[in-house]
């Protein structure tokens, strides 16, 4: 294996789009290549880059949207090993159901091994709880195309930052409930209005109501909708790049995904090691392994291997087809405003 | 029993020739399961009932369910039990729930309600009336989603609109999805609401005191529920497969990290609920005749001037 990089450090920023590359270790420079007269030392930008990522450190939103009860904060507390989304335990009496759908995002910034990740996670309250859940994705949408403009408007700046803060969102997980029958007529018109948009990761919440062969049945079923109404959901089929990536992409699509998860910020004691898991009266339930549930190939695809990809399909897709739209209904850039260091809002 | 004594008269055999005499009729009971789909129902029914009442179904897609109304399907069987027969409709409400838009999903199933009291008031006013067939609802089990924090806005419009017309026993299938303190959580808070909202459900008789003591003991274990030890709502859960645990064959669900055991009351409510439908069928069907039928037949008076 030659010199390689991780997907997470890879681009330092946000402007400059850089092409989409595998997903690999990184790993110390090599001392001499054989074939080279000589060591030049092209290869330390790879350690450039990673310092430079480290000093600058990376944003990442990721939205959650599913009916309420669906596990959803737990799921991004558990994704993140830290509390960043509203309390996952201890329902509160005083909280009801919103009356429309609230878009709440809230920022942590968390650190691991010298990076420094700007996260945020932006919750949809209130989404399919009504009775009359008529266009409840609206909201949703209006936000993430909010976020887009936010970002046209830096860009078009005349004086602009060095690095505009990118509030996009870069992954939106849905969360489908485990009926264990069919997708929901929700979770269609959901899928299908936003995944034009968004990416959209689906995931099969509370997986622990299902059996084995229940939840190999059901997420064939689900593929099969998905695959039936036209939903493209991530990673999407015409973004693969290479065959290298169409291949580990195929696997994922046609096996894994939707991923079955189970979440939990308790820890319990099984076979002399502290584990996450969720208790019953009949045996523990160990979030993190892959014989019980999911989650540990979801952590592993969105933070492991493909969190710079979810950045990078936002930025180079969703992004530039928003962008083009714009320009196009307004028949050429928007009006340029120059704007001073106060008028700039930071969203955290 | 009673010895030819002096006084005796012997209408005290009454009940007996009573009994004798409803053993031969057989029973009739009509019960309506309501909820979303995929909340475990008709496995639930299924595992109640030892039977299969569905045995060719079609589950369709989402795309289908958009288009889909609210459905009402009758399935009748014929159990029998040391002699004794028991006609069971179980009475399904699928689409219930499904649709993006679910203001008037149950509309289609008041009107059910109000018809089969329409025909049995109509039975009872003619002329013929030594075969009149109770087609009325008497019991209607709804089913509260595990995966929720307690009541939908759903749920309760249901549930205030039907309590008038039914007895409402709220069930929570699929529990093996919760911990035991979720459960707890989740019933004290499906509880409140409902007594926040006024709902009425189904309560459970204070026995006589001249029931048999099995009756009284019952009663009493499925009572204390309602307060302190929360059985109400049931959170059960389903199964018709058999799997082998500790070289018995019993009814459940086999997990990667245990089995789920139906019968099991440490595991859920499913015999709870059993025993509660069992032993209180016959009240069922009082409450249903003297408080839901009674309403509707002087509303339904009132209103015709009749």
């Amino acid at each position: 294996a030659g010199p390689a990089e991780s997907k997470t450090e890879a681009a330092m920023s946000e402007l400059v789009p850089e092409p989409r590359q595998k997903p690999v270790v990184p790993m110390k420079p090599t001392s001499i290549n054989a074939n080279l007269l000589g060591y030049i030392g092209i290869d330390t930008i790879i350690e450039q880059m990673r310092k430079k990522t480290m000093k600058t450190g990376f944003d990442f939103n990721i939205m959650v949207v599913g009916q309420s009860g669906l596990g959803k904060s737990t799921l991004v507390n558990t994704l993140f090993k830290s509390q960043v989304s509203r309390k996952s335990s201890g329902w509160n009496r005083e909280e009801k159901i919103p009356k429309t759908v609230e878009i709440k995002a809230i920022g942590h910034v968390i650190e691991e091994g010298g990076v420094k990740m700007k996260l945020t996670v932006i919750d949809t309250p209130g989404f399919g709880d009504q009775i009359n859940n008529e266009n409840c994705w609206e909201p949703i949408e209006k936000y993430i195309n909010e976020q887009y403009e936010k970002f046209l408007k830096e860009e078009v700046n005349i004086a602009r930052k060095k690095r505009i803060p990118d509030t996009r969102v870069h992954c939106c997980l849905y969360f489908i409930s485990p009926t264990g029958h069919s997708l929901r007529p929700l979770d269609l018109e959901f899928m299908k209005h936003l995944s034009k948009v968004v990416n959209i990761i689906p995931v099969i919440a509370k997986a622990d109501t299902m059996t084995l062969e229940e939840k190999t049945e059901f997420k064939q079923r689900v593929r099969k909708e998905l695959e039936v109404n036209g939903i493209e959901f991530y990673p999407q089929k015409e973004f693969d790049e290479d065959l290298e990536d169409k291949t580990e992409n195929d696997k994922i699509r046609q096996e894994s995904m939707p991923f079955a998860v189970v979440g939990s910020d308790k820890e319990y004691q099984v076979n002399g090691k502290r584990v996450l898991g969720r208790k019953t009266p009949w045996g523990i339930i160990e979030v993190e392994n892959l014989t019980h549930c999911e989650f540990a190939l979801l952590r592993d695809f969105v933070i492991r291997t493909h969190l710079q990809d979810l950045k990078e399909v936002t930025h180079n897709i969703h992004y530039e087809t928003y962008r083009a739209k714009r320009l196009n209904d307004n028949g050429g850039l928007p009006p340029m405003t120059v704007e001073t260091e106060e008028n700039h809002e930071s969203n955290l | 029993q009673f010895s030819d004594s002096a006084g005796y008269v012997g209408f005290a055999n009454l009940p007996n020739q009573v009994h004798r005499k409803s053993v031969k009729k057989g029973f009739e009971f009509t019960l309506m399961v309501v909820g979303e789909s995929g909340l475990g129902k008709s496995t639930l029914i299924n595992s109640l009932f030892l039977t299969d009442l569905y045995p060719e179904r079609y589950i369709p897609g989402a795309a289908e369910k958009i288009e889909r109304t609210v459905q009402i399907e009758a399935s009748t069987v014929e159990i029998e039990e040391r002699g004794v027969k028991l006609r069971l409709t179980v009475v399904d409400t699928p689409g219930y729930g499904d649709a993006i838009n679910s203001q008037d999903c149950f509309k289609t199933i008041i009107q059910y309600i109000d018809n089969q009291f329409e025909r049995y008031l109509h039975d009872e006013s003619g002329l013929n009336r030594r075969h009149i067939i109770d087609n009325r609802v008497h019991c209607c089990f709804y089913f509260i989603s595990p995966f929720g924090h307690g009541l939908k806005p759903l749920d309760v419009e249901f549930m205030k609109a039907l309590h008038g017309k039914v007895n409402i026993v709220p069930v929570i299938a699929k529990a093996d999805t919760l911990t035991l303190k979720e459960r707890e959580r989740l019933k004290r808070r499906v509880l409140d609401e409902i007594s926040e909202h006024g709902i009425r459900i189904y309560q459970l008789p204070d026995a006589d005191s001249d029931e048999d003591e099995e009756f009284k003991e019952q009663t009493r274990v499925l009572k204390a529920s309602c307060t302190p030890n929360l059985f109400i709502p049931f959170a059960v859960i389903g199964s018709n497969q058999l799997i082998e645990v500790k070289g018995k064959k019993i009814r459940g669900r086999l997990y990667p990290w245990g089995v789920v055991e139906v019968e099991n009351p440490e595991h859920n409510d499913f015999l709870k609920l059993r025993t509660m439908l069992v032993t209180h069928m016959q009240d069922l069907q009082e409450v249903t005749q003297d408080l839901h039928y009674e309403n509707f037949r002087s509303e339904r008076l009132k209103r015709t001037g009749k």
